[in-house]
């Protein structure tokens, strides 16, 4: 089966929430929709769900025209932020409701059930009712409810958000294999690029109800299209920078001036901005081939396994990350460093010309 | 400004007759200094909201006391106190301005108009809300709010400790980076005592100086996130601290090795004097193993999946039976489902029934 969206925009109350929006979606395969609060995530997923009308476009099914057709004649099963299950029901019943309204033999509700539950690792409290589970356990009771309905097309809206963080890890790592296992399309909808990588598939990046870019999720994260890109998929957030290239040299904003070298030397003359995730910058490295700036720390926050330094340099605040403990304090001056060859380099019209990797 | 100190502190919600493994939190006495930046972080019922209610007030402990600078406070109401609390979802007043938002809890307690003035500037100036204090609050996004209300939380220079609970949650990642850095630079700027519920390790990791983390109604182990890294005192903190977490194998442990799945481990410190019937372990974070080509000498472990995390790649492999994280060095290509484990020996530590076992050298 596959999903299309053509050309779709939806306006509320006059004021557009989508904008020009067209994406297929094949068998098999997970879509990972990223992007901030209010980016268009959630209004994408009710238009493919068929519980909201686009004001124009087209939405398709196997290449035939469903844009008029209600939920319920759709296979779309859904799985929200908020843990949504019948209370007064067992876990049980309430993975098997949509069999029962299917109106399934006892004996194909009873293994679809136990498959569920099996892979959900539900067995268990399958006797319990939601509100004697943790939030995790809830949330599994719904991810296997939309599971065993066969639905087509499983839509899941940051899924996630409301679990405790290492429930979220554990849940995150679980889910590609169960996506796999079912070969319905997957959507995916989150703010969080860390939880893109991990899901992997494909992003399809979003802002202010626009799609930017679609693509091998790994692909989008190395080879952003556009700055604004580039900004939806960096946590820490992108640190940018402008630059000017002039005669074989590079003149970055706030007075540094450096030779043209690695992505900088085939760049026409004139002014690009540069920007490069918070692991692209070093302190203080000591090699000579580096772009290097003064810049003075605001706050370090140490994780243990890594310290994210704080850096103000002119009117930018920049991060950097570094493996292990590094304690600075604020009002340190530090030499931050960039290798021209790991950096994004876009045009006066933010798009991408130059980055670090093939392409 | 204050100086807290819980001794021998402990709730039952069901009273204080209760069995003691039903108290929400067990007993613990620990002290809190004065300008300290401390994180409760635990799992969804491990007692840390309770802990923090019992701070503010809103909950009377069954058992123990609270001092406040030496004076007993158990008893009194939240009001006399004298603390600010920020919750998760912000709370102002949407008909004021962001300015009398900000000014609300001074006015209250009847502080002269100049001294208002000065403070809810600098406070404005902190947050980066100076251009909006003429602003109605009402029409601001939910991020804008809740800056306000962190604002409203830390005006007043007299309370006794500045609560904050789970307050980023409302909050995109890329502004949580930027709150985060306010509140810590507010925390230098300050000199106010702030404790931060949460249980994402993240947050309090990069907030607190200290971060005391929470298990089944017990502290297991509260220091600096240093130290919670690099030496765990329980194998929950180092499973809940790190992401992923750390690796916790089944092994023999003796003298200056270890043996997991047959396979014998270098350890940099001897354990000749491990407790008789305890269940051991081997506990190694996932930053200090690292996959390489199979070889003899090495741990072999088969690979399941990798995790690309951007700037850095874990690969998810089995060694037996049990479930293991290795870091996978720049570069690596994965040569096949079988890898072998190099192992750093400084980092790895031994756990008797989830206890750290201090080795001798």
């Amino acid at each position: 089966m596959s999903v299309t969206l053509e050309h779709i925009t939806r306006a509320v109350d006059g004021i557009p929430t989508i904008r020009d929006v067209s994406l297929t979606l094949a068998d098999g395969t997970l879509s990972v929709l990223l992007g901030p609060t209010l980016s268009g995530k959630t209004s994408i997923m009710r238009l493919l769900a068929g519980l909201d009308r686009p004001t124009t476009g087209r939405v398709l099914v196997n290449s035939k025209d469903v844009t008029g057709v209600d939920v319920r004649q759709r296979s779309v099963a859904m799985v929200y932020q908020q843990f949504i299950n019948y209370p007064s029901l067992s876990v049980y019943e309430n993975i098997a409701s949509p069999l029962r309204v299917q109106g399934k033999s006892k004996d194909e509700v009873e293994r679809r059930v136990q498959e569920a539950a099996t892979l959900l690792k539900l067995e268990p409290y399958l006797n319990r009712t939601p509100l004697q589970l943790s939030g995790g356990q809830q949330q599994r009771t719904a991810i296997a409810r939309a599971l065993v309905k066969g639905a087509d097309l499983v839509l899941l809206d940051e899924p996630l958000a409301n679990l405790d963080y290492k429930l979220r890890e554990e849940l995150r790592a679980e889910l590609p294999r169960i996506f796999e296992a079912s070969g319905a399309i997957f959507v995916y909808a989150t703010t969080e690029p860390s939880e893109a990588l991990l899901l992997g598939g494909r992003t399809v990046c979003m802002w202010q109800g626009e799609v930017l870019q679609t693509g091998e999720t790994s692909k989008v994260y190395r080879r952003p299209d556009t700055m604004r890109v580039a900004q939806v998929f960096s946590d820490p957030p992108l640190n940018i920078v402008a630059i000017e290239k002039k005669n074989g040299s590079v003149q970055y904003a706030g007075g540094v001036a450096a030779p043209a070298s690695g992505l900088y030397a085939d760049l026409a003359d004139g002014a690009y901005r540069v920007g490069f995730r918070a692991h692209q910058l070093e302190l203080a490295n000591g090699k000579t081939d580096r772009h290097a700036f003064s810049a003075i720390v605001t706050v370090t926050e140490i994780t243990g396994s890594e310290s994210f330094v704080h850096l103000k340099r002119d009117d930018s605040n920049w991060v950097a990350v570094l493996h292990g403990v590094h304690e600075f304090s604020p009002g340190d001056l530090l030499d931050a460093v960039l290798d021209p060859n790991n950096v994004f380099v876009f045009d006066a019209a933010d798009r991408l010309i130059a980055g670090p990797g093939a392409g | 400004m204050a100086r807290i100190d819980l001794v021998d502190l402990a709730h039952c919600y069901g009273g204080n007759d209760a069995a003691p493994e039903s108290f929400a939190l067990k007993p613990i006495s620990m002290t809190w200094r004065q300008g300290g930046a401390y994180a409760l972080l635990g799992p969804s019922g491990c007692g840390k909201t309770t802990l923090l209610n019992l701070i503010s007030g809103i909950v009377t402990p069954s058992r123990g006391k609270i001092l406040f600078d030496g004076v007993d406070i158990t008893l009194l109401s939240t009001q006399k106190r004298n603390i600010a609390q920020v919750f998760q979802f912000p709370v102002i007043y949407d008909t004021m301005t962001v300015g009398q938002n900000l000014a609300f809890p001074l006015k209250n307690r009847g502080v002269a108009h100049g001294e208002i003035d000065a403070r809810v500037a600098e406070i404005a100036r902190l947050l980066d809300l100076t251009p909006y204090l003429e602003r109605k609050a009402t029409r601001l996004t939910p991020d804008a709010k809740q800056k306000i209300s962190l604002g409203r939380g830390i005006v007043r220079s007299d309370v006794a400790a500045v609560l904050f609970d789970e307050p980023l949650t409302v909050i995109d990642p890329e502004l949580k980076w930027e709150l985060r850095s306010k509140l810590k630079a507010l925390h230098r700027a300050l000199d106010l005592t702030m404790i931060y519920v949460t249980h994402d390790q993240t947050e309090a990791l990069t907030f607190a100086d200290t971060v005391v983390v929470m298990h089944d109604g017990r502290v297991v182990q509260s220091g600096t996130p240093a130290e919670l890294f690099d030496k765990p005192e329980h194998t929950f903190v180092g499973y809940f601290i790190g992401s992923p977490g750390m690796n916790i194998v089944p092994a023999h442990v003796q003298g200056r090795e270890a043996r997991i799945d047959g396979h014998v481990i270098a350890l940099n410190r001897a354990y000749d004097r491990l407790p008789a019937g305890a269940r051991i372990e081997v506990g190694v974070r996932p930053e200090f193993v690292s996959v390489a080509k199979p070889a003899p000498g090495l741990l072999s472990a088969a690979i399941e999946r990798i995790d690309d995390l951007g700037r850095i790649r874990f690969a998810r492999v089995r060694i037996g039976k049990v479930k293991f994280a290795a870091r996978v060095p720049e570069g690596f290509s994965i040569p096949s489902q079988e890898a072998g484990l190099v192992f750093d020996p400084a980092r790895v530590h031994v756990y008797a029934d989830s206890r750290l076992v201090e080795g001798s050298a």
